[in-house]
C-alpha cells in the first residue's frame, strides 16, 4: 500500500510536498483501519473464534457473535471514522472537494 | 381480504410505483443514462446501493443457508459486508474522482491500453451475466409460489418491468426505483423477523433475540438450545460448523474482495457528486445492508428451532398447516422410512436428489416421492432451505398482508439487482466497446440509442437464461465473486496505490488471475464435479474461496512483469496524482 517512489518516472516529482504529506497521512490511516478490519473479522470471527467462544455476550459465544454480528457493526464504525477523519485531514491540507 | 388478493394488490401496487418513478425520471443524456447525471445524494445512493446489492439470494435464501449451516454461514455475513470497507477506504472515492462512467473506463485509461479495457469488459460481462440469470430465476420462483403464475410467465413479466425502467430511465430511473425497492424489501424482511423473534424469545429485536433465552421456560439461550437439539439429532453443534478454518478464511476473503470488485456495485459510486460523498455513501450503503444482514442470522436460527420443534417426532396427521402448504408447493417432502407415521429429522438426505412427486398419496396422506431412498441415514424430511424465509409468516401465524409483503419484497430484491446488472452490461457495450474502442466517432445520440439497444438485448439474454437455466447457473455463483476478486479488484487497486504499475503488468495479472480462477472453479464445478472434495483441493481451499489465490497470483505476476517492463508514461503519473486528492 505504498509508492515505490525511487522508481517513479521523471515528472511525477511535480507532486507538491503538500499532496505528498496528505497522501502519506492517508496511507497511515488506511493501514490502521484495515488492520482493525482484519482483526474483527478474520481475527475474532475466524482465527481466534474457538478461544473467544469461551467468553459470552448474553447468549452469544463471543467468537460466534463477532462472526455473525459484531464484525458487521465494526465495519460500519470503520467507514464512519474514515469518512469523518478524512474530511479533517483534507481540510488541514486544503485539499477538500 | 383473502391472502391471494392481498398478494396481487401488494405486488401490483409496487410494480405501478416502480414504473411511475421510471417515467418521472427518464434519462435524456448519456451522462444521465450511465451515472444518473452524477448528482445523486449520498444517502439516497447508499439506499440504492443496498437494493442493488441485496439480491434474490440475500432476501430469499441467505437466512435458510445460515439456518442449515450455523457458524459456517458466517462466511456470507462477513464476506458480503466486509467488502464495503474495502470499497469505502480503498476504491470508491478515487474512482469517483477519476470521474468517468464505467469500470473498464478506469482500467483502460489508467493502463493506457485498449487491450486492458477489452479484458476488463470481458470480465465484467461474464461476472454480470452469471449473476443476472439467478435474479431472473428468482423473479420466476416468487411469481410461481405466491401468485400461481407459471415460472416462465413470471420471468417474462419481470423482464417487461425491468425493460420499462432500465431502458427508459437508465441509471437515473434505476437509482430512484432502487430506493423504493429498498424500502419495500427491508420492510418485508423486518416485519416477520420482529414477530418470529418475539414469538421465540419474547424480545422483538432479532439481533438481541438471538442472544436471549428461549421463551419456553427452559432458561436456555437460543444458541445453547440449538446446539443441544442439533447434537441430539446427530448434527454438528450450530455454533461450531464443519468447514476447515482455512476454507472459511479464504471464502470470506474471496467474497469481500469480490464484492469490492463487482462492477455493478462500484458503478453506483460514480453517481454521487464528489469523492468525499463516495465514502459517505459507502457508509450509508453498509448501514442499510447491515439492517438485513444482522437480522438474517437471527431469522435463520429462530426458523430452524421452530421447524424442529413443530416437525420432529410429530404425527404427519397433526403437522401444522404450513407444512402441507409447502409440501404441495414441492418444497417439503416426507418419506416414512420407519413406518411409524411420525416425522423424524436427522443428518443426511432422506432420498437421492430433489423430490419427484407421484400423483398418489401414502398411508398417512403424504405426497408420495418416487426418488430412491437413501438408506444410510434416518432422516425422513426433505426441506428446501428457502422456506426458512418464505414460510416464516405462516410458521409464525402472521396475517395475510405480511405474506403479501414478503412476495413483494422478494420481487423488489430480485428486480433491483437485475436492473443494476443490466445497466453495467449495456454501458460496457455502448460506452467501452463502441464509443471508446471500435466506433469513437459515434454521436451522443447514437451512443444513447446504442446503450438502450444493448440493455434490451441484455434483458432478452437474461430472460432466456432465467427460463432455460443452464445447469451450471446454480453451480457457478462462485464464479462471479472469484473472478471479480482475481481479475478486476487487483487491477483497480494497483491502479490507485502504485504509480509504477504499468500496462504490461496489469494485463498479465488480470489474465493470470482470471484464467487460474476460471479453470479451478470450472474443473471442480463443471468438468469434474465428482472430484470436488476437500482432499483434492489446492491447500484445502474450495472453489468458493479460490479467488483469493487467483488474486494473489494476479498481484504477484503484475508486480514482477511491471518490474521488468517500462514505467507508465508521465500523463499516467499525473492522472494518479489527480485521483488521489479530492480537490480539483
Amino acid at each position: 500500500m505504498s509508492d515505490s517512489s525511487p522508481d517513479q518516472p521523471e515528472g511525477a516529482g511535480e507532486t507538491s510536498a503538500n499532496a505528498k504529506a496528505y497522501w502519506s497521512q492517508n496511507i497511515r490511516l488506511l493501514w490502521m483501519l484495515m488492520t482493525i478490519w482484519f482483526v474483527v473479522s478474520f481475527g475474532a470471527g475466524i482465527i481466534f473464534r474457538d478461544f473467544l467462544d469461551q467468553f459470552a455476550l448474553g447468549g452469544y459465544p463471543l467468537g460466534f457473535w463477532f462472526a455473525q454480528q459484531g464484525a458487521i457493526y465494526f465495519f460500519i464504525l470503520l467507514i464512519i471514522f474514515y469518512s469523518v477523519r478524512m474530511r479533517q485531514i483534507e481540510r488541514q491540507y486544503d485539499l477538500d472537494d | 381480504m383473502a391472502t391471494q388478493t392481498l398478494i396481487y394488490l401488494f405486488v401490483g401496487l409496487s410494480f405501478a410505483l416502480y414504473i411511475g418513478i421510471a417515467i418521472a425520471s427518464r434519462a435524456g443524456t448519456t451522462k444521465e443514462f450511465y451515472v444518473a447525471g452524477g448528482g445523486v445524494n449520498p444517502v439516497v445512493n447508499g439506499m440504492a446501493t443496498a437494493a442493488d446489492w441485496m439480491s434474490a439470494a440475500s432476501f430469499i435464501s441467505m437466512a435458510g443457508i445460515i439456518a442449515f449451516s450455523g457458524y459456517d454461514g458466517s462466511v456470507y455475513l462477513m464476506g458480503w459486508t466486509g467488502g464495503y470497507v474495502m470499497l469505502a477506504l480503498l476504491l470508491a472515492p478515487y474512482l469517483r474522482k477519476f470521474g468517468q462512467y464505467t469500470v473498464p473506463d478506469f482500467i483502460g485509461t489508467r493502463y493506457y491500453s485498449k487491450a486492458a479495457r477489452v479484458v476488463a469488459v470481458i470480465c465484467l460481462i461474464f461476472i454480470s451475466f452469471t449473476y443476472i440469470a439467478g435474479q431472473m430465476r428468482g423473479v420466476g420462483i416468487v411469481f410461481s409460489r405466491f401468485l400461481d403464475v407459471p415460472i416462465n410467465l413470471g420471468v417474462i413479466i419481470g423482464m417487461a418491468i425491468v425493460f420499462v425502467y432500465a431502458v427508459l430511465g437508465g441509471m437515473k430511473g434505476i437509482t430512484y426505483t432502487q430506493v423504493a425497492q429498498y424500502c419495500v424489501l427491508i420492510f418485508a424482511y423486518m416485519v416477520p423477523a420482529f414477530f418470529i423473534s418475539f414469538l421465540v424469545t419474547g424480545n422483538p429485536v432479532p439481533q438481541l433475540g438471538l442472544g436471549s433465552t428461549v421463551n419456553d421456560g427452559s432458561g436456555l439461550y437460543v444458541l445453547q438450545k440449538l446446539d443441544l437439539v442439533l447434537q441430539d439429532m446427530g448434527f454438528a453443534a450450530y455454533t461450531s460448523g464443519e468447514k476447515s478454518m482455512i476454507d472459511v478464511f479464504c471464502i470470506t476473503l474471496a467474497l469481500m474482495v469480490g464484492t469490492a470488485g463487482l462492477p455493478h456495485v462500484i458503478v453506483r459510486f460514480f453517481t454521487v457528486p464528489k469523492a468525499s460523498d463516495a465514502r459517505k455513501s459507502a457508509g450509508w450503503a453498509l448501514v442499510f445492508i447491515a439492517l438485513l444482514y444482522t437480522t438474517a442470522p437471527a431469522v435463520g436460527a429462530f426458523a430452524r428451532l421452530n421447524f424442529i420443534d413443530s416437525v420432529q417426532d410429530t404425527d404427519y396427521a397433526e403437522a401444522p398447516a404450513w407444512f402441507r402448504n409447502w409440501e404441495s408447493n414441492d418444497l417439503i417432502a416426507w418419506r416414512d422410512k420407519n413406518g411409524d407415521g411420525k416425522m423424524q429429522l436427522g443428518k443426511g438426505d432422506p432420498f437421492q436428489g430433489a423430490p419427484l412427486f407421484a400423483e398418489s398419496t401414502g398411508p398417512s396422506g403424504e405426497r408420495v416421492v418416487t426418488n430412491e431412498t437413501a438408506d444410510d441415514n434416518a432422516n425422513e424430511v426433505y426441506v428446501d432451505r428457502d422456506i426458512m424465509v418464505l414460510a416464516n409468516p405462516e410458521i409464525a401465524n402472521l396475517p395475510g398482508w405480511v405474506i403479501a409483503l414478503v412476495a413483494a419484497g422478494g420481487l423488489a430484491a430480485a428486480l433491483s439487482t437485475a436492473a443494476g446488472l443490466l445497466l453495467v452490461i449495456s454501458s460496457s457495450i455502448s460506452h467501452d466497446l463502441l464509443k471508446s474502442t471500435f466506433r469513437p466517432q459515434i454521436t451522443e445520440k447514437g451512443e444513447l440509442l446504442a446503450a438502450r439497444l444493448a440493455a434490451t438485448a441484455a434483458i432478452v439474454v437474461a430472460g432466456y437464461l432465467g427460463i432455460y437455466p443452464p445447469g451450471w447457473v446454480a453451480q457457478v455463483v462462485a464464479f462471479a465473486f472469484g473472478l471479480a476478486a482475481a481479475s478486476l479488484f487487483p487491477a483497480i487497486f494497483m491502479g490507485i496505490f502504485s504509480k509504477r504499475m504499468n500496462r504490461e503488468g496489469a494485463i498479465a495479472g488480470m489474465v493470470t488471475g482470471l484464467s487460474f480462477t476460471f479453470l479451478y472453479i470450472g474443473w471442480f464445478k463443471l468438468w469434474s464435479p465428482e472430484s470436488n472434495v476437500a482432499a483434492n483441493w489446492l491447500f484445502g481451499i474450495s472453489p468458493e474461496g479460490i479467488g483469493v489465490i487467483g488474486m494473489l497470483l494476479n498481484f504477484a505476476v503484475a508486480i514482477v512483469v511491471a518490474k521488468y517492463t517500462s514505467a507508465p508514461p508521465k500523463e499516467i503519473a499525473w492522472l494518479v496524482d489527480k485521483i488521489r486528492v479530492p480537490r480539483g
